[in-house]
Order: structure tokens, then sequence, then C-alpha cells
């Protein structure tokens, strides 16, 4: 873990971050989603190499993929993502033991290294929420933002229709 | 002797299924694991990925190194359970050693079938079933020219695609009037096996071998057709049958697997089975039979561990499903497929391209619940279909929608997906 500060209000901030890394799922309010797609821009930036919003969807060689998806047909619009279950049917779907539920968090992970694509977790995944990465023959997931200060979909929803909440 | 509270014979999906079953239920029952291969638990469903080069044999691995001491897993490699005494709990290794249990798993797997060919078993002749296999095929293709393929089935075409890609000229043989038989319907064969025919792969049914030539080595075959062809390297991949020689001669109850009920229990007390050993329930067809898959293996031995550790839980979600990928074509499908519309027992949506080689097929029961789909080149979200088979939805209300090709839970009536998203949703906030 790295050194912090001890001030108060670095002590807060890294106790908040703590909070991230508990047991939790992200929750939908399809009725307030106005399917700007906010969510996949900022999952896209999330899962970036620099983070920055234009360089990621300008300059970066390959654009990430984003792994929330917009369901559609107006007038509804709903967000979906992995819904980190508790037993998932994709982890025991998975030949390669690429996918894993980590028994700390509770968040399912893909190791990118070890999936062979196959697909078989793309069968199993009741919500469809495992994407396929056409380029690389692989898939991608929701890793609610593993690494990263907040969740970029629930942190920059404008209208607040995802939201996280601690289990 | 040893004794054991758990003891578990094999070592791949299943095995590895019951050891986080238990572990999730019970922290410190003790437990052995017996396996005749020596190697660490790997996954023999990367095999084709282990020769194409995209895994070494360490990428195989299916639990990282240390995954056994954590779970706190006593191993007898390198041992064949050679019988089981019921009545005293204990199991017999090959080396004269016992160990006592207190609950059994059987996940013996399966074993690959071999033609009763005369002088089939030669040095360049292998099955595709295990590590052992693998090295030996690789060895083999190094030099190979002319490889020939025994079966058109699921691993068949793998290994045809993979040599082919080694540059090797290839030849499956299929017995049935196409390849894929069983497993999807006559329009999705045909487009497998244009995909096969264009990427230069020679693919005959209604055909085999007749007859194999050469000493050590195979140097030719004769087709059931007359023809001779040439072949330096032969793979048989007709098919596995359940391993149940522990289970000749005993009261455990056979019917081509090692029957299990919902609970993973066998027919004796304190024993357990799953895997490619079993016949079990298949919630499509409601019968019992095998369902050698990967995932089936691994949920129906965390199903065991769960019972065998004292909780109760059942199995019944299992059923025959795949996802394959042959060159650029991609297909997954799941259930029971008909050829074409059922008297009134069931109809068929489809539709067809084939000029861009999709194919989204569903088959509907007369309750309106989704029996099996397959679907070809669009397979994104297939999940979501098992989900409405397993659910047993009725799909009639909006079946046109099934063949759009991002079908999802918007295309579903308000009151199915609101139900089976329930829980993920936060309704009535406007
Ligand atoms: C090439 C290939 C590709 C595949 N691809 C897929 C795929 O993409 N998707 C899918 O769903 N499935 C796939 N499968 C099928 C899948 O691999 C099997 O369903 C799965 O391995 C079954 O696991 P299991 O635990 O039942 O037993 P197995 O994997 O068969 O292992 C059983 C183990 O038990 C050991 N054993 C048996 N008897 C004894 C004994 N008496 N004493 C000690 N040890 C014993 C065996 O040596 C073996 O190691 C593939 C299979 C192959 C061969
Ligand atoms: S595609 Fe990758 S993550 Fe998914 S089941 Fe196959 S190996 Fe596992």
């Amino acid at each position: 873990m790295q050194s912090i500060c001890t001030c108060f209000t670095c002590l807060f901030i890294f106790l908040q971050m703590g909070e991230k890394e508990e047991m939790g799922r992200i929750l939908i309010k399809p009725e307030v989603c106005i399917g700007c797609r906010l969510c996949e821009i900022w999952c896209t930036v999330a899962h970036s190499k620099t983070k920055n919003i234009i360089k990621a969807f300008l300059y970066e060689e390959v654009r990430a993929l984003p792994r929330v998806q917009v369901e559609e047909k107006l007038p509804l619009t709903f967000p979906m993502q992995c819904r980190h279950c508790e037993e998932p049917d994709c982890v025991a779907a998975c030949i390669s033991g690429a996918l894993s539920k980590d028994p700390g968090t509770g968040r399912v992970d893909h190791d990118a290294e070890k999936c062979v694509g196959c697909f078989s977790c793309v069968l199993a995944c009741p919500y469809g929420c495992i994407n396929i990465n056409e380029n690389e023959r692989k898939v991608v997931k929701c890793d609610l933002c593993r690494e990263l200060d907040t969740m970029y979909c629930v942190s920059h929803c404008p209208n607040e229709a995802l939201v996280f909440v601690n289990e | 002797m040893n004794e054991f509270d758990y003891v578990i014979i094999g070592n791949s999906a299943g095995a590895i299924g019951c050891i986080e079953g238990i572990r999730s239920v019970d922290n410190t029952g003790t437990i052995a694991l017996v396996s005749e291969e020596a190697h660490h638990v790997y996954s023999r469903a990367l095999i084709p990925y282990f020769l194409s080069g995209a895994t070494g044999t360490s990428g195989m691995a299916f639990r990282p190194p240390d995954f056994y001491e954590r779970a706190g897993v006593r191993l007898f490699l390198n041992k064949k359970a050679v019988k089981i005494n019921f009545g005293d709990k204990e199991v017999v290794l090959d080396d004269g050693n016992k160990l006592g249990y207190g609950k059994l798993l059987l996940a013996t797997g399966g074993k690959p079938v071999f033609p009763p060919i005369p002088g089939l078993r030669k040095k360049n002749v292998f099955s595709f079933h295990s590590i052992k296999d693998a090295l030996g095929i690789k060895q083999h293709m190094a030099g190979a020219r002319n490889a020939v393929v025994l079966g058109g089935g699921v691993i068949g075409l793998m290994a045809a695609e993979v040599l082919l890609k080694k540059n090797i000229k290839v030849c499956v043989l299929e017995l049935a009037d196409r390849v894929l038989a069983p497993v999807v319907d006559v329009t999705a064969s045909r487009m497998v096996e244009e995909t096969f025919r264009e990427a230069g792969v020679e693919v005959l049914t209604n055909n085999t071998v007749a007859a194999v030539h050469g000493k050590e080595y195979v140097e030719k075959v004769t087709l059931q057709d007359g023809r001779t062809i040439p072949c330096d390297l032969l793979i048989v991949g007709i098919g596995v049958t359940p391993r149940v020689e522990l289970a000749e001669e005993t009261e455990l109850e056979v019917d081509r697997g090692i029957v299990v009920n919902e609970q993973m229990q066998t027919s004796v007390s304190d024993v357990y089975a799953c895997g490619d050993c079993i016949s079990v329930y298949n919630f499509v067809t409601g019968l019992k039979q095998p369902l050698p898959l990967w995932p089936n293996a691994y949920l129906g031995g965390r199903i065991a561990g769960v019972n065998m550790a004292g909780k109760t839980r059942e199995y019944t979600t299992g059923t025959s499903m795949n996802a394959m990928h042959f060159f650029d074509l991609n297909l997954i499908n799941a259930g029971v497929n008909a050829t074409a519309d059922g008297d009134a027992d069931w109809h068929v949506v489809s539709k067809l391209d084939p000029e861009k080689k999709i194919y989204r097929k569903f088959t509907i029961d007369r309750d309106g619940v989704l029996r099996g789909f397959i679907l070809i080149g669009q397979v994104a979200r297939a999940g979501i279909l098992l989900n409405l088979m397993r659910k047993k939805i009725d799909v009639r209300g909006f079946q046109q929608e099934l063949l759009r090709d991002n079908f999802g839970y918007a295309d579903l009536p308000d009151l199915i997906r609101w139900h089976l998203l329930k829980e993920h949703m936060i309704l009535g906030v406007v």
C-alpha cells in the first residue's frame, strides 16, 4: 500500500477511498435515465490509458471499450453492467480460470492475460454483461473501476441513475 | 489409514468446483484429492489454444499455483484410485494406500472413445484429451504434412483448425451425414462445413477410416469409400464416454454415466459425483443424461461440495450448451434444436443470411418456452437467451424481437423485464 499523508483531510479521503473496496453493488434507476450514454463515455475514459477524455477518444491508438451499455427501446433507456453476482455463472463457465470472484470485495475479476476468448462466459452471463472485444478476441467486463478513485459511471451520470450501494 | 472428512477423485473442473463449494461452507474439514495425472490442475479445454501457441503449458493452469495450499487440500497426485469399499468408507489407491472418507466425490471425468479399427494404436495416433496427448501432438506436428482427423464433432473440428494453421493438410472424416450432428441443426452444420472447406480443410461426411497402414507409425489410411490417402498424424476425436470403472460391479447405479440426483448424490450414501462421469438432470429434456461440458462439471462439483459440507442445494440449470469458434465463425447454442416445426409441440423462429454468415434460430415449445437456440455470427449477449430458457419465460409475445442482432432486456415486455431484473433496479422513484 502507498504511504499517505496523515493530516485529517487526507485521512478522510483515504477512508472514503477505502469504502470503495467494501462489498457493494451498482444499482440502476431506469426511470431517471435519459439515454445520454455519458456512463458509456466515461467508462471508456476509465479504461483508457490516459484517463483523459479527449485523448481517450481522439489520440489513443486503440480506443478502450466501455463495459457498461445503455439498453434502448425508446422511450425506455437504462444502463447495464456486470452485476458481480454472488455465485457468478460466468466464473463457473470460464474454461481458462480468467474469471474469478474476489472473496474480499465481492468483485468479479477478469484476467485478460489468461482469457482465450472462447466466449463461454458470454453464453453464461444471464445479464448479457460480458462484452466482446473483437479486435483482441477476448472479453471485457466491469471491474468496478478498481484502482481508480471513483466509479466513473456512477459519478458522471448527471441524473444519478446509477448508484453504488454498500452491502 | 489416512482419514479425511472429504475425499475427491479427479483433478479437473468438477474437483475444483467441489473444493470451492466445500470451502464456501466449511473452512476446517480435511480434504484429500486423488489424481492419476501428475500435474497441477489444468484445463483440458485449452488444448487447442496450447497447440496453436496462444498459451503455454503454464497458461493452462486453471487455478494459481498455491491454490491447494490456500484451500487446505492434501494432494495424492500421480495416484490412481483402484477400488472403493463403500462399507468401510475407504478408497484404495494403486500404491496400496487407503484413504478413509466422510464424504466422497467421484469426478473421474470422461475417457476418449477409440474405435475398434485394427492397428489403430500407433505412435502418431492421438486422442485430443490430455496434456500427454497435447505434448505428443505438438512433437509430431512439427514434421507432419498430412493429418487425418477422425470425428467431425466439436473436438475434431477444433483439432482440424489448429493443424491447418500449422500448414498441415487436413482431412476430417465424419461418419454421420454432417459435422456437429447432434449439437446443431442442418443449416448450422452446413455453414460450419463451408467455413472449413473455404479455409482449405477437406471435410468428408458419411465416411470413416476402414484400415490403417504402417508399422510403428501410420503412413496411409484407407477410407470407407475405398480411397487410400497419405497420413502422418491421426487425431481421434469421436467423443468421450463417462469413466465409470470404479462403479463397475458395485451398488453404484450407472446409466451411461453414474446416476446422480439434483443434489449430486449417487445411489450410495455419502458418495457424490459430477462432471463428465455422470448422468445428470437436463432441465430442457427433463431426462438424466451425460452433459460433458466444463460449466456443468464445475457447477455440479460446486453444488456437490456445498451438499457434502452439510447445506442443501440443487443443480437444476444444466443442459447442453456450447460456445464455439472455427476460423472467423462464432457459434453459440444451447438446449435442443429441432430442424423444423414439429406438429403442435414446438415451432421454430429463425433468420438466415448466408452471405454475411448470420443465423439466429429459436425452438419454442407449446407453452411458449424457449427450448433451444443457435446463434451464428451474432453471439453477443447470448446468456440473456439462456436465462429466458432457465426461467421458463413465455416468449411468444416478443418472438420476432429474438431475431434482432442486439436483442436485450429492453426488448422484453415491461412486466417480464422488471421481474427478471428486480434485484438490480430501483423502480418507482418518479
Ligand atoms: C480439447 C477439448 C476442448 C474442450 N472444450 C470445451 C469448451 O470449450 N467448453 C466446454 O464446456 N467444455 C469443453 N470441453 C469439455 C470439458 O473439458 C470437460 O467437460 C471437463 O474437463 C470435465 O471435467 P471433469 O472434472 O468431469 O473431468 P475431466 O476433465 O475428464 O478430468 C477427470 C480427471 O480425473 C482423473 N481420474 C479419473 N479416474 C481416476 C482414478 N480412478 N483415480 C485418480 N484419478 C482419476 C483423470 O485422470 C482426470 O485428470 C473440452 C474438452 C476437450 C478435451
Ligand atoms: S472468453 Fe475468456 S473469460 Fe470468457 S470464458 Fe473464455 S477464457 Fe474465460
